[in-house]
């Protein structure tokens, strides 16, 4: 042994031990990671914004005894019916197939205890998720799973997919651990293959086929139902105003931390925007077009908390949506379970083999002894409180920036922590006037 | 006979006059004329009722159709019959694309050609074609059957799960996982059916017809079969 000192082991930045699992899980395998949830990579977030506050020039409304007003409606563009929500907190599409039946009714029961809608997904819509749905926004995919005409008009409204955050571009996945009986016969597919929606629309591409689409559905119903159009975060201002020129009542917009049932991590990591960058873009368009609160705005992807709901309004969206949050609420990845992910080979927070179909919480599974031991009731409870607790911490700030309502908040209650955060917001960094990209530094 | 001018009394009128219909009414015989290739004209019909079109028609004619008998004096454009449910649809002239997108069920008949994506993810629907089809058709087709009396374009059947597809003439290309398939008894019966109910059993006799389906080698992910997508 020499005396001089030895230069100590140093892991590689570029080829780090989870790189270097993933590289050895590949040559093991020959197939590329599939997970499901959003992106996993820190991001410019909400976080990175912070709200002001009143001060002399503003003053603050009383918490608990003056009114602040939550309620939005949805669809008054073109719709008959448009939708009144109480609270702009509404649950994303999430398909049957990916959840679980009594997952799909405890949704409905939240949402509605909460007095929100809920989204069907790429699988048609269930009894357990109309009946219990008092508003029910119908998807209408690429795949057009179970789609008819019969649940077009015992929708509330109608959103047309064309992407979503987690994967702009890509189309869906369902493998065959999850292909049950009753999931096969919904889709009219063999039970036990992979099922993979189409990436596209199998009847229009294109802006001005949209156009049309949107009118052969309202003629199908009517006229009754609020169109959505839901995007991806890739290119936000084109599509929303591509949207609203289409004739959409309502574009829902979905940043790369918005979750999917399941779909390549290279796909979720790498393909679209943080919904922060996003939000700002869509504002513009629909103020260029003199479309802003004309058009509805719904945005999502990594929503959390209250404070995520205000400053996503702050920013111009009339509502949100959450997913990934809601089956948190339910039940999922919670540590109580620990031991049962550890079996599979994984901890309680990290959990997101969805597709496999084995969740120990009974939400992403068409497993009968794993759902059967999911309480829709409770589940349904629990996700109506964490709506509540977050339309609650919503007003507190709305109120403490002297706002009497959700949607009088405006970019000029925050300021950004970073310039990253400063510059895709739009709103200045804290303790100056500086936006970068726009005030002439 | 109900005769709706579509020119003067408007499509938002016509679909809603359509939609009031019930499955009792004595109102079953209507035309339409004045069509002058309109979009989504009489789309989500749930009566058993016989329609006309007179004129060629724009995008998605017979949309979601429900126990409706919808003829096309003339061409369709595209995405006609999509997402029907059951009933006939007739288009006398050519289709464009998308012809039968999606279809559950029902009979959809092109007397002429049809385009590309022809029965596009078809979920059962019946389509009887007793010209061409172009490129891309049968894409994704779950189940039912499409008859083509003339050729396929390229990529016929592509990705396909259960439907069954029966074509006359040349296929120019075969899509992933489509294979030509041993036609046997049960399908020349089921093929003479949908000849005579697609109006083609004067032009054309079961035994001239070739079957392809699915290979099913790309129903579950294998790495060595990557190279086939």
């Amino acid at each position: 042994m020499s005396d001089f000192p030895h230069t100590p082991p140093r892991q590689s930045w570029t080829f780090s031990n989870d790189v270097n699992a993933e590289i050895r899980r590949a040559a093991a395998t020959g197939i590329y990671d599939i997970r499901g949830g959003g992106a996993k990579r820190r991001l410019p977030h909400f976080d990175d914004l912070l709200f002001l506050g009143a001060s002399i020039s503003r003053y603050p409304l009383e918490g608990y005894r003056e009114k602040c007003a939550t309620d939005v409606w949805l669809g008054t563009r073109h719709a008959k019916k448009p939708i009144h929500l109480d609270i702009p907190i509404t649950i994303a599409g999430m398909s049957f197939g990916a959840l679980s039946g009594p997952a799909k009714e405890a949704l409905g029961r939240g949402a509605t205890g909460a007095g929100t809608s809920t989204t069907t997904g790429d699988g048609g819509m269930t009894e357990e998720e109309r009946g219990h749905s008092k508003t029910l926004v119908y998807q209408y995919l690429p795949s057009r799973y179970g789609m008819n005409p019969d649940d077009l008009r015992r929708a509330d409204a109608i959103e047309i997919v064309v992407g979503q955050g987690a994967k702009p571009g890509g189309g869906g996945m369902l493998l065959g651990q999850k292909i049950s009986d009753r999931v096969a016969a919904m889709r009219n597919l063999p039970k036990g293959i992979d099922q993979r929606s189409a990436c596209r629309h199998p009847d229009w591409t294109g802006p001005d086929d949209l156009e049309i689409k949107i009118l052969e559905l309202r003629e199908i119903t009517d006229w009754e139902k609020p169109i959505y159009v839901k995007v991806g975060g890739a290119r936000p201002y084109y599509d929303t105003a591509l949207a609203v020129k289409a004739g959409a009542d309502v574009v829902v917009l979905d940043g790369m931390q918005g979750g999917t049932a399941a779909t390549q991590d290279v796909f979720i990591e790498n393909v679209g925007m943080p919904i922060l960058a996003c939000i700002p873009q869509a504002v513009k368009a629909l103020q260029d077009l003199g479309m802003h609160r004309e058009v509805q705005l719904i945005v999502s992807g990594g929503i959390r908390t209250g404070a995520d709901v205000a400053k996503a309004m702050a920013l111009g969206a009339d509502a949100v949506s959450i997913g990934t949050a809601a089956l948190i609420a339910l039940g999922d990845n919670d540590p109580a379970l620990e031991a049962e992910y550890q079996k599979l080979g994984t901890t309680a927070g990290a959990y997101d083999d969805w597709h496999e179909g084995r969740d120990p919480a009974g939400i992403t599974t068409q497993d009968p002894a794993l759902y059967g031991r999911f309480d829709p009731i409770l589940g349904g409870r629990r996700l109506r409180n964490y709506l509540k607790v977050m339309t609650l911490e919503a007003q507190t700030i709305a109120r403490a920036c002297g706002k009497n309502n959700l949607h009088n908040l405006e970019p000029e209650d925050l300021c950004a922590l970073t310039v990253e955060a400063a510059a895709m917001a739009g709103v200045p960094i804290a303790g100056t006037s500086w936006i970068p990209g726009k005030t002439g530094y | 006979m109900q005769t709706f001018d579509l020119e003067a009394q408007g499509l938002r009128a016509l679909n809603a006059a359509l939609h009031a219909l019930k499955g009792s009414t004595n109102q079953t015989a209507w035309e339409v004329v004045n069509a002058r290739g309109s979009h989504a004209i009489a789309v989500g019909v749930d009566a058993p009722i016989d329609l006309t079109v007179h004129g060629s028609t724009g995008y998605y004619c017979a949309g979601m159709n429900k126990q409706a008998t919808i003829r096309i004096k003339g061409s369709a454009g595209p995405g006609t019959a999509e997402n029907m449910m059951s009933g006939t649809v007739i288009v006398d002239g050519d289709a464009s694309q998308y012809a039968g997108a999606t279809g559950n069920g029902g009979l959809l008949v092109i007397k002429g050609n049809a385009s590309s994506r022809c029965g596009i993810s078809m979920k059962g629907i019946d389509i009887v074609v007793h010209g061409n089809i172009g490129h891309m058709s049968a894409f994704m087709a779950q189940s039912g059957n499409l008859v083509v009396l003339g050729d396929a374009g390229d990529a016929l059947g592509d990705s396909l799960y259960e439907a069954r597809l029966f074509v006359r003439g040349s296929v120019k290309s075969l899509g992933a996982d489509c294979i030509e398939k041993e036609m046997r008894p049960e399908h020349l019966a089921l093929l003479a059916d949908l000849l005579k109910r697609g109006e083609a059993d004067h032009l054309a006799k079961p035994e001239e017809f070739r079957r392809y389906g699915s290979a099913r080698k790309l129903y579950n992910f294998n790495i060595d079969n990557a190279s086939s997508y």
